[in-house]
């Protein structure tokens, strides 16, 4: 940022580089905790989890021989540390149930999952956006009434309905009354548009209220107020002076509610069918598959802290402010 | 002083009133139409749950095999399901566990919200803060992550998913006690409390929940709309509620396999989830922006009835001493500025007539309220809706403002007007780039490409001494010192060739020493390309410096108009009381300093008489009944008052010294 030579001093007061090392401090401590309430887990179940697991008919001895595969007979902090290098390794265990590795499973679903996440995600983005900020510029100052009552109630009632309720209702209408769509599974471009959709219109309606309010904030700004001092036309004073800022408080807000649509598609992949770790998730909960279980965890988690840690980043690049705002 | 007098009397003679206010402000929620729709459907919900099962668990349970797997008939409504039951009684039935799990769980939610959120204040500072920062990472995690990781350690099971929601659920209530009690631990009486040396968890008991009580009882009710629904998704993923029991995430579940054929069966208790869902939502938004809206409900009676018609009278209007000159540079005759209020339209300026000729400096001074920002922002056609704008004439460079549309005077007011707002730290975008936000002046009007604008904003940033332009220009505001910032504002400007440049306060938010430097900016510019000026500041030191001549308002009118020159002789007494209030050298410091008393007038209130009526040593019956006009005296300069020029015995400052020259 400073034409003048780059001294070690003026390297480390640069506001990118102490954001950087903040941020990333955030995301290893998160990390670390993450890791080990995921590798905690497994002991805080009360019981043995292997007998859980092997129902109770199983023989003592193939209970003994399975705590001792999975090494849950040694010391904890043994076990933690042959936790934690199995997680920088690559090496998440082997499921109880079917015998496979749960790297190689999650390997597996995971495509599955992330294609519906981050298409529902674009799509999101992309209603709620525009919907938000055209409906801010119309209903500044109070202006038309009848719309601005119209579209926070249609928001607010699609905000509340969970994305796997809103599955249900479009699989009924969309696939078993109309026909348009199939009603389940992963085949076609085709099977992707319900499922998606139905992830997608809560948070998008959340967003694009969020958005709306923001961009009635920002157009009351004394900036934006200079903008049009310096009569620009209308189109610039929105989208060039208005918009950015009203994005910046909209991505911080909906930062949350983008990663809750992480934790959505376990719902949603399970009223279509969907062949991702959601599915996966619920069933190795329900067989007491716990390698499984943490794996997945691990998993969901890291996403939502690369969703956190993204936003943060756009914040920055979008409001240089940030940068140097403590967090 | 003991802690019990500190304590009890606060608590004693707050709690009666705020218990009133919360009755108050939640009977006014229900009268809504939101609040009391909200409030009729979560009443319904409520009695559903208490007795439907009582009327109809034998319906619901009823088993009859021949009628399995039925859709909807006028016998069952909603169908029947693999054992022949009829599933709308089953949903009915079913409201009972849904509504009992989700307050149970929110409970718990509660319970641990409350212990996180509270830590800090009764841990004290290290342990405090670890608290928060726990939170803080738990609450980036979604909560249905969160009740999946709870539902594995906690078990399947009706009780397990009851936990694991009540848990999950727990993070964001703890952030937001923790804000909450935060704010209100900074209040005077807390730390008055803590003074007097009450414990840390009677403080907490006494003082500070208390005033959180409300929001957070909202937040737990829309928080109990979300266990609902997360317990819907828990039983519907066959994690929650097991076989026998049964509530709607469990009927849902159960009908979704069929939902080829008979749908009822799914969308029955789906559309259950849905309705008792928003009620608990509804119901808490409507009683959250019912709290937030009686702030506004305090601030009606400001506009109270009774000058109405007063208001509706044609405004009086400043007659106009001659036709605009040929050298005007703004020719404005009876501005009026008009906004919607609460009782009908209110005129913060009311028929302001003036004419600045090139070159000239006038300067606008008033106390707050008077109406000059809204006259600078009308002259420069920036009143937007609601507000509206009407005047006989408004022609800026010969050109008539009032007539054809914006876009008409777009490039003309985009070169030639040039506007210096306030505060330099909020008028310029945060988000770009000072050099690029000057640049585009010149490539919107003056038809430049980018490159050519950019070379032109930092020889205009050196033209108004910035140093090191080149690299300030690739700085954002942010980067900029507050004076820096304004003469960047002032550069702006000057990007076009401005004939005249409206400055509204543009020190007022300044350093004195930077005050200095700006004004001096804007003298130079003045002189060197015959700008002329319009001045907007409520500090007359600053006007009579810098200004060729005076425009004094006051509630929205112009009172007196006269050369700087001539402020010592000044007719009207409201421009003497503004002089007096204003230090010098000579100002006796053993005395207060004077101040004008009573009130500005509300806009929306304006009085018939003279407005400065009520505050004047000199008003008389006339004053109060009958408002002067605006009137010329042959040396040009005007004042409306029926008494300029006389003196009170009792006025204050520099009476003594006028009192023998009366103009």
């Amino acid at each position: 940022m400073t034409t003048a030579t780059a001294t070690r001093a003026a390297w480390l007061d640069d506001p990118w580089v102490r954001f950087g090392v903040r941020r990333g401090g955030r995301l290893l401590v998160s990390l670390w905790v993450l890791i080990t309430a995921s590798f905690l887990m497994i002991h805080l179940i009360p019981g043995d989890p292997v007998r859980a697991a092997l129902g109770p008919t199983a023989p003592a001895a193939l209970v003994a021989a399975r705590r001792e595969s999975l090494g849950l007979n040694d010391p904890l902090w043994v076990q933690y540390l042959h936790y934690l290098r199995g997680v920088f390794t690559g090496d998440l265990g082997t499921s109880m149930k079917s015998q496979l590795p749960v790297a190689d499973v999650i390997g597996q679903r995971l495509p599955a999952t992330l294609e519906l996440a981050l298409l529902s995600f674009g799509v999101a983005l992309l209603l709620a956006v525009p919907i938000g900020a055209t409906m801010g510029v119309l209903t500044r100052g109070g202006r038309r009434r009848g719309a601005e009552l119209t579209f926070s109630s249609t928001s607010v009632v699609l905000g509340a309905i969970p994305e796997f309720l809103l599955g249900v209702a479009f699989v009924w209408l969309f696939a078993v009354q109309l026909g348009w769509f199939p009603v389940a599974g992963r085949s076609g471009p085709s099977s992707y548009v319900l499922p998606v959709l139905a992830l997608a219109l809560g948070p998008a309606a959340a967003l694009a209220r969020i958005m709306r309010v923001e961009m009635l904030t920002v157009l009351q700004a004394d900036h934006v107020r200079t903008a049009r001092a310096k009569r620009l036309p209308a189109a610039a004073v929105y989208f060039r002076h208005a918009l950015p800022g009203a994005l910046t408080a909209a991505i911080t807000l909906g930062g949350l509610l983008l990663s809750a649509l992480v934790a959505g598609t376990v719902l949603v992949e399970n009223v279509f069918a969907w062949p991702g770790l959601g599915g996966t998730i619920v069933s190795s909960i329900l067989d007491k598959d716990y390698p499984v279980v943490q794996g997945i965890v691990l998993v969901y988690g890291a996403g939502v802290l690369v969703v956190n840690l993204a936003v943060d980043v756009t914040l920055a690049l979008l409001d240089p402010r940030s940068v140097i705002r403590e967090s | 002083m003991s802690a019990s007098t500190v304590g009890d009397p606060l608590v004693q003679v707050a709690a009666p009133a705020r218990r009133s206010a919360t009755r108050a402000r939640w009977g006014a929620v229900l009268r809504t139409p939101v609040g009391a729709g909200a409030g009729l459907l979560l009443a319904a919900v409520l009695l559903l749950a208490v007795f439907a099962p009582i009327l109809w668990s034998d319906e619901a349970n009823a088993i009859d095999t021949d009628s399995a797997l039925q859709g909807a008939s006028a016998q069952h409504w909603a169908g029947t399901d693999a054992l022949g039951r009829d599933i709308f009684y089953r949903v009915l039935v079913a409201t009972r566990l849904s509504v009992e799990l989700a307050l149970a769980a929110t409970l718990i939610t509660v319970v641990i919200g409350l212990v996180l959120g509270t830590a800090p204040l009764l841990l004290g500072r290290r342990a405090g803060r670890l608290v928060t920062a726990g939170v803080n990472i738990a609450v980036a995690f979604p909560g249905l992550l969160l009740a999946l990781f709870f539902a594995v350690i906690f078990g399947v099971g009706m009780t397990g998913a009851m936990l694991a929601i009540g848990f999950a659920g727990a993070p964001v209530f703890a952030r937001l006690t923790q804000t909450l009690t935060a704010g209100v631990a900074q209040r005077d009486y807390v730390a008055a409390a803590r003074i007097a040396g009450l414990g840390r968890f009677r403080i907490l008991l006494r003082h500070v929940l208390p005033n959180v009580a409300e929001p957070l009882v909202v937040n737990a009710t829309i928080g109990a709309g979300g266990a609902l629904l997360a317990f819907a998704g828990l039983s519907f993923l066959g994690l929650g509620v097991q076989s026998p029991d049964y509530d709607w995430g469990r009927l849902l579940m159960e009908g979704l396999s069929g939902i080829y054929l008979h749908p009822e069966a799914a969308l029955a208790p789906g559309v259950a989830i849905v309705v008792a869902g928003l009620a608990f939502n509804l119901f808490g938004e409507a009683v959250a922006k019912g709290i937030g809206l009686t702030t506004t409900l305090g601030r009606l009676p400001l506009g109270r009835r009774g000058h109405g018609a007063a208001d509706d009278e044609l405004p009086a209007t400043d007659p106009s001493p001659e036709a605009g000159s040929d050298d005007a540079v703004l020719d404005v005759q009876d501005l009026t500025v008009t906004f919607p209020g609460a009782d009908g339209p209110v005129r913060p300026v009311r028929g302001v007539t003036f004419t600045i000729r090139r070159g000239e400096a006038v300067g606008v001074v008033g106390e707050s309220g008077s109406g000059k920002s809204l006259t600078a922002l009308a002259v420069g056609r920036l009143i937007e809706e609601p507000g509206r704008v009407s005047a006989a004439r408004l022609e800026f460079l010969g050109a008539d403002l009032l007539t054809g549309s914006e876009r008409a005077h777009r490039r003309l007011l985009g070169t030639s007007f040039a506007m210096v707002f306030q505060d330099p730290m909020t008028s310029f975008n945060p988000t770009r780039r000072i050099g690029r936000q000057l640049a585009e002046v010149a490539e919107e009007h003056q038809g430049m490409s980018r490159s050519e604008a950019l070379a032109r904003a930092v020889d205009r940033l050196r033209a108004v001494r910035v140093p090191a332009a080149e690299r300030r220009a690739r700085q954002y505001p942010h980067e900029f010192s507050g004076g820096m910032r304004q003469r960047a504002m002032i550069g702006m400007g000057l990007m076009g060739s401005p004939a005249l440049i409206v400055a509204d306060e543009p020190t007022t938010a300044l350093d004195v020493t930077v005050q200095r430097q700006v004004l001096d900016l804007l003298e130079a510019i003045r002189r060197e390309d015959d700008v002329a000026l319009l001045l907007i500041s409520h500090d007359v030191a600053v006007v009579r410096e810098v200004c060729d001549r005076v425009l004094v308002m006051y509630a929205g009118r112009i009172v007196e108009d006269l050369p700087t020159s001539e402020l010592g002789n000044a007719r009207h007494p409201y421009t003497r009381a503004l002089l007096a209030t204003v230090p010098d050298m000579s100002v006796d410091l053993s005395r207060p300093l004077p101040v004008i008393p009573g009130r500005p007038v509300d806009p929306a209130a304006q009085p018939v008489g003279c407005a400065y009526a009520p505050r004047c040593p000199l008003a008389s019956a006339r004053c109060i009944e009958e408002d002067p006009e605006l009137a010329t005296d042959p040396t040009g300069r005007r004042v409306a008052c029926w008494h300029a020029g006389e003196i009170a015995a009792d006025e204050p400052g520099r009476a003594p010294v006028t009192a023998g020259e009366p103009a």
